[in-house]
């Protein structure tokens, strides 16, 4: 059991680095849902189900969920945006070439 | 589309498993084809405009940030801004790391949280509030007030988030893409596939179920695990995804506004009057005149079940009005 236990800190300590390293705004919301889910097993192991309850409704939907809208008001996730990240990925790649 | 509802579920599955062109897939390519009939050329001609200025908008923007990445920094201080970043960020995780250290373990003996207070609310709790459920007894009647004020908390900041998304007839006179998106239908699904087979068939198996489980863990607060504020939680998500599926239209029957603002202050002075009352007879020693009942029944320990239903009808309206005010500017 406590083999289990350090094997979610350490899934844990692993998706706080993810998060921050990720340039992606998406990929780093997906990320912070599945630290939640973690989290809520964490919560149970530690004999506290009320707060492993609240932590998957509000951790992994309402929060995650509040970020996806609020990506998607400034245009973070949509597909021009996806079009205009490969011309840029390509652009720096022959701009590199030339340089 | 009728035909299609006659494959029965070995049928999918044989075709599924042959590699055949999937059901739900054929489904949503016909749902596809279909909706441009529907879609009126005026708002196709709306939805092109809106594309071409955003465009324009976002280009400017462009040029603007090259400009402004064209300046010229000198190398060193750019270094210097890296260093200094670095190190109060060392600086930090070093200082919170040693403060973790100083911690007492895990239920350790001269941990300064085991006093007094817990053992009371262990030994004595389920004979004071009633509730089986310890965690719920504490939040509920020990804390009822940190309790409303949590839900008070939630009210306002929706309050607040309408107060700067909402957008109503006020609105239109300030800004013209208000009064647009205003004027138009389906403008909240303008960047999303619509009829998604797969999200509307999970909503429609999850939907009920989600509610189900949100008044089961709102009703047995004081006996299980979870509570109004878990339980209010689970109804608005399942609430945000029947809205997700299936559009607004089903939803704004029943809950607009004005219901979300009776509603909520109905619940908030509920709790508000409840909790004064209980304040007021224990604080003077008074009899409350509320049974507790028997500990374990469903309509038992007092007031909490009246409280844990005002902060699950607070929670899930809170929750689906976010979502709506977020996603589009109305609830």
């Amino acid at each position: 059991m406590t083999g289990i236990i350090q094997l979610m800190m350490l899934f844990l300590i692993g998706c706080a680095i993810a998060v921050s390293l990720t340039r992606d705004l998406l990929t780093s919301i997906i990320i912070y849902m599945c630290f939640s889910m973690v989290m809520c097993l964490v919560w149970i192991t530690l004999e506290s189900p009320d707060l492993a309850i609240t932590e998957a409704a509000v951790g992994t939907a309402i929060t995650s969920l509040l970020y996806f809208l609020t990506l998607k008001k400034i245009h973070a996730i949509d597909a021009r945006n996806e079009m205009r990240k490969k011309d840029t990925a390509t652009k720096e790649k022959d701009g590199g070439a030339a340089r | 589309m009728s035909e299609q509802k006659k494959h029965s579920a070995g049928e999918r599955f044989r075709r599924w498993l042959n590699q055949d062109t999937d059901i739900l897939e054929q489904q949503m390519i016909a749902a596809q084809m279909k909706a441009p009939a529907e879609v009126d050329p005026e708002e196709v001609e709306w939805r092109r405009q809106r594309l071409e200025e955003e465009a324009q908008e976002e280009q400017a923007v462009a040029r603007r940030l090259e400009a402004f990445n064209e300046q010229k920094v000198p190398e060193t201080s750019r270094f210097l801004y890296c260093c200094i970043c670095v190190c109060i960020c060392l600086a930090m995780i070093g200082m919170l790391l040693y403060t973790v250290t100083m911690l007492p373990k895990f239920a350790a003996e001269w941990d300064p949280t085991i006093n007094e207070v817990p053992q009371r609310y262990i030994e004595k709790g389920l004979q004071e509030t009633g509730a089986v459920n310890i965690v719920t007894g504490m939040i509920l009647d020990y804390r009822a007030f940190d309790t409303l004020g949590e839900s008070t908390v939630l009210f306002s900041a929706v309050m607040v988030v309408l107060l700067l998304l909402r957008m109503d007839a006020e609105s239109d006179k300030y800004s013209t893409l208000a009064a647009a998106m205003r004027s138009m239908p389906h403008t909240d699904t303008f960047y999303e596939p619509k009829h998604d087979t797969i999200l509307q068939h999970t909503a429609k198996i999850l939907f009920p179920i989600a509610v189900l489980l949100g008044i089961y863990v709102v009703l047995n607060g004081h006996l299980s695990p979870g509570g109004g504020f878990s339980g209010g939680a689970i109804i608005g998500a399942g609430l945000v995804l029947h809205v997700t599926a299936f559009g607004f239209q089903d939803i704004r029957r029943f809950f607009t506004y004005k219901t979300y603002q009776r509603i909520v202050s109905a619940a908030l002075l509920t709790y508000a009057v409840s909790k004064t009352y209980s304040f007021y007879t224990g604080a003077n020693h008074l009899e409350s005149g509320i049974p507790l009942g028997t500990p374990g029944a469903i309509l038992s320990s007092g007031l909490i079940l009246v409280l844990n239903i005002c902060v699950g009808f607070i929670v899930a309206c809170t929750v689906y009005v976010l979502y709506a005010v977020f996603r589009k500017g109305e609830v």
